[in-house]
């Protein structure tokens, strides 16, 4: 699968000093789960987090989901032996935390290839992924995307983006509007994942709907939560109607029927389809078959 | 002697106790005879005493049984009181034979043992200090395990003859008309100590709160009591339920939740009419919210709800979505006060519910079960009494009885901090595989091999991975390592009886 087309409705925050989240993280369906090294855990756990995360990617199955770590930020003493330990386990990504300028990625890149040859990991193997949390970082965005061929997505980080811009979250979002679009034109451009900030009160649903419903519009490939009981409640508004899968089925079966025939030219009800109806189409059964919508033979369920 | 389930019974001990091995969960049509309580016949106009002592003194003899209920949990003070008064008068040789025993209770039995006050002890379970100091070997008679259907059983058919019952209840009249339902403590329905009133020779009631003659309704009534007792406090309040029990936010509990939820409206006994019991765990609670939701979405109804008792519940049936509420008891404050206005929730007795010798226990109607396990094995037996060190720390309660549900399904983390759920040998059994049909874990679920008609209706649901009971076992040891089972000496310290009074298996002292 291409690494852009992979669904990343959810990506999971785990502590990297907790043991028993780090043992479980796995069966929540998180799309993407990403170990915290950073916020998360305090200055004294700084090494003994890295050492267990290491050995979690070790010994524990953590199924599809994709692994990704958040390292911490370039001018800390951790951030280099963030890197050669996650890529000698073999992490997926690495989110390097306050990414303000392209050269910060093309740093982590620099360091990341060398510690790919380091521990005989094949190199390019290690995707990036930044964490845009200033004005600065926005301002940016556009650059950063484009950093490195390495890099997977871009992510929002609300809470000291906000704080840098002197305001703070509001529950109708307005605050963010300009970084969102910002973040998600860079991503675009780049041809890489746009990811949404984490919605902190756990027990406001109605709040974590709302803005999922939002960013969802917008474009976003999914959002970074901090608990697992957010995550059927994104997966759900990422749920394609059932009239959304049966077209997409149509589309593919039009697909099948021009390939059979040898033909380059795809029609269905004798109109042409292009190139973005085929991959929306395709996005939609992924998503239908995540979201448990359609049994193996691709009939749809009544939930 | 071996029995079904492949455990070695010392034969001393089948003789001693007069056991027959565990064979079967099915039961047949032969007859019993149920035994009959001595009645002294009294005609007084009040049986309300003054002194507990004198009335312990007149009735309690060293060698008799005595009986307590478990409803007030631990808010309960009739037990301690009652016991220390039995103490402090020298009785010694007792057997005491409640319902079941609660932590409040436990230094109080440590203390009568070390006295030569109790020397036999029949109860649902035991936990804390009392489970470690009968699993080191305190008690010098092993401990009989019987669960709630099973302690009913053996009191109907005489194997426990109570000689003397204490039974604390929120309210009474001058000659013993009671109920659970309004008081200071209120517990809500008695179902465990409407049996002791019913087959003890001697009945006490002890109460806080004399109301006038005559008390309705009366679960407990007249004819069947011998003492009333005024006490200062029946029970803290506080402690006797949870003011009303809260959905659990644990994610891995409500994944759980869900899954259960999945194959139980998944199954061929999810559809109008059926009925269920959940209990009152984390994950069991979290299923009833779950099944609403599919309730009112499939448009079903469920004609009943049994066993114990949540707010979760009545909710349901307030809001109609269940017909009835079969009560044996009460888990927190909604569901014990509600049966006073609510005649769609009936009081049942623990023979009612779950007695395997009666002409019907309400078990036997139950379609879907929800029951809760400290491990299980890979032949589906479940072990519900004895942690992973050996040591006693639960009770049997309805497990067994409710197990020969339709569909009965384990609830149970496949790992407890660094101890395997499921393992291939379990520290003791409570309930044989065969009554058991799905286990559900939070990595996924298993199903009883011999249960095939459930795999084709449980195995293709969408996010739920199915795996063999081997393969879950297997992944628990990936997680947290091959564990070693306990040690222990060759003395047994309690005996697990099946609902039918045959032996399922024997808990010897642990060396730890």
């Amino acid at each position: 699968m291409d690494a852009s087309e992979r669904l990343r409705r959810t990506m999971m925050f785990v502590p990297g000093n907790s043991p028993a989240m780090l043992k479980d993280a796995g069966i929540y369906g998180a799309d993407s789960i990403m170990f915290d090294l950073e916020d998360a855990v305090s200055l004294t756990e700084k090494d003994a987090a890295r050492t267990l995360v290491y050995e979690s990617l070790q010994t524990i199955d953590y199924g599809e989901a994709e692994k990704v770590v958040r390292i911490n930020s370039i001018d800390t003493p951790y951030y280099l032996d963030d890197v050669r330990v996650m890529v000698k386990a073999g992490i997926e990504v690495i989110r390097l935390a306050k990414t303000d300028t392209a050269e910060m990625i093309q740093q982590l890149a620099k360091d990341t290839t060398a510690a790919e040859k380091e521990f005989n990991q094949p190199v390019g193997s290690t995707k990036l992924m930044a964490a845009i949390e200033s004005a600065k970082a926005v301002v940016n965005a556009n650059k950063i995307a484009a950093a490195s061929p390495r890099m997977m997505g871009i992510a929002l980080s609300a809470e000291d983006y906000t704080t840098d811009l002197k305001t703070h979250r509001y529950p109708d979002g307005q605050e963010l509007s300009y970084g969102r679009n910002v973040i998600l034109h860079a991503a675009r451009a780049a041809g890489i994942c746009a990811f949404d900030t984490v919605f902190t009160n756990l027990d406001d649903e109605a709040g974590l709907i709302r803005e999922t419903k939002l960013i969802h519009q917008l474009g976003f490939d999914g959002k970074s939560v901090i608990n697992p009981r957010q995550i059927p409640i994104i997966n759900q508004i990422y749920e394609p109607t059932q009239f959304e899968i049966e077209q997409a089925q149509e589309v593919i079966t039009a697909i099948n029927v021009a390939h059979e025939k040898g033909s380059g030219v795809i029609a269905l009800n004798g109109q042409m389809v292009d190139r973005p109806v085929v991959m929306r189409a395709q996005r939609v059964m992924k998503l239908a078959i995540a979201s448990n919508l359609v049994d193996e033979e691709g009939n749809y369920l009544e939930k | 002697m071996k029995n079904s389930i492949g455990v070695e019974l010392p034969e001393n001990l089948m003789n001693q106790y007069h056991y027959q091995p565990f064979i079967t969960t099915k039961l047949d049509y032969s007859e019993i005879s149920r035994v009959a309580p001595v009645v002294r016949i009294n005609t007084n106009q009040s049986k309300v005493v003054d002194s507990l002592i004198d009335l312990i003194k007149e009735n309690v003899k060293d060698g008799m049984t005595i009986s307590f209920h478990h409803h007030l949990r631990e808010g309960d003070q009739i037990f301690n009181y009652v016991m220390q008064v039995i103490i402090n008068l020298g009785i010694k040789d007792l057997t005491l034979a409640p319902s079941s025993l609660t932590n409040v209770m436990n230094e109080m039995v440590i203390k009568a043992i070390k006295a030569g006050t109790i020397t036999n002890i029949t109860s649902s379970g035991m936990r804390g200090t009392l489970g470690k100091a009968v699993s080191r070997g305190l008690l010098k008679n092993p401990v009989i395990f019987r669960s709630h259907g099973g302690r009913a059983r053996a009191i109907a058919t005489g194997k426990i003859k109570i000689d003397v019952a204490f039974l604390g209840v929120p309210n009474s009249d001058e000659m013993g008309n009671a109920n659970g339902m309004s008081g200071k403590a209120v517990f809500g329905s008695m179902g465990y100590a409407l049996i002791d009133a019913r087959y003890a020779n001697r009945v006490v009631l002890l109460t806080d709160n004399l109301v006038d003659y005559p008390n309705t309704p009366a679960s407990i009534n007249q004819t069947q009591v011998d003492y009333v007792v005024k006490v200062d406090q029946v029970g803290d309040p506080t402690k006797i339920g949870s003011g009303a029990t809260r959905f659990t936010k644990d994610p891995k509990e409500l994944k759980i939740a869900q899954m259960i939820n999945e194959v139980i409206v998944s199954s061929p006994y999810f559809k109008e009419g059926f009925s269920f019991q959940t209990g009152s765990g984390g994950a069991a609670l979290a299923v009833t919210r779950y099944l609403r939701q599919a309730m009112l979405k499939r448009k079903i109804k469920s004609s009943f709800a049994l066993g114990g008792i949540t707010n979760s519940t009545i909710e349901l049936l307030n809001e109609g979505l269940v017909n009835k509420i079969m009560d044996v008891q009460d888990f927190d404050q909604i569901a014990a006060t509600s049966m006073r206005d609510n005649k769609n929730q009936q009081e049942i007795d623990a023979s009612w519910y779950a007695d395997p010798f009666n002409k019907g226990a309400m078990v036997t109607k139950l379609d879907v079960v929800i029951l809760s396990a400290l491990q299980v094995d890979t032949s589906f037996n479940v072990n519900v009494l004895s942690g992973s060190d050996g040591i006693i720390r639960g009770a049997i309660g309805g497990h067994q009885d409710a197990a020969t549900a339709k569909l009965t399904i384990i609830s149970a983390p496949l790992t407890r901090g660094r101890i395997a759920t499921i393992v291939p040998k379990m520290t003791s059994i409570s309930t044989p595989g065969a009554s058991v049909d799905v286990v559900v874990t939070e990595y996924g679920i298993a199903i009883n091999p011999q249960r095939q008609d459930l795999i084709s209706y449980i195995s293709k649901i969408p996010g739920i991975p199915l795996y063999s009971i081997n393969e879950l076992a297997q992944k628990a040891v990936d997680i947290v390592g091959e564990a070693q089972l306990p040690e222990y000496f060759n003395r047994p310290v309690g005996l697990v009886e099946y609902r039918d009074g045959t032996l399922i298996d024997v808990i010897n002292q642990v060396k730890i």
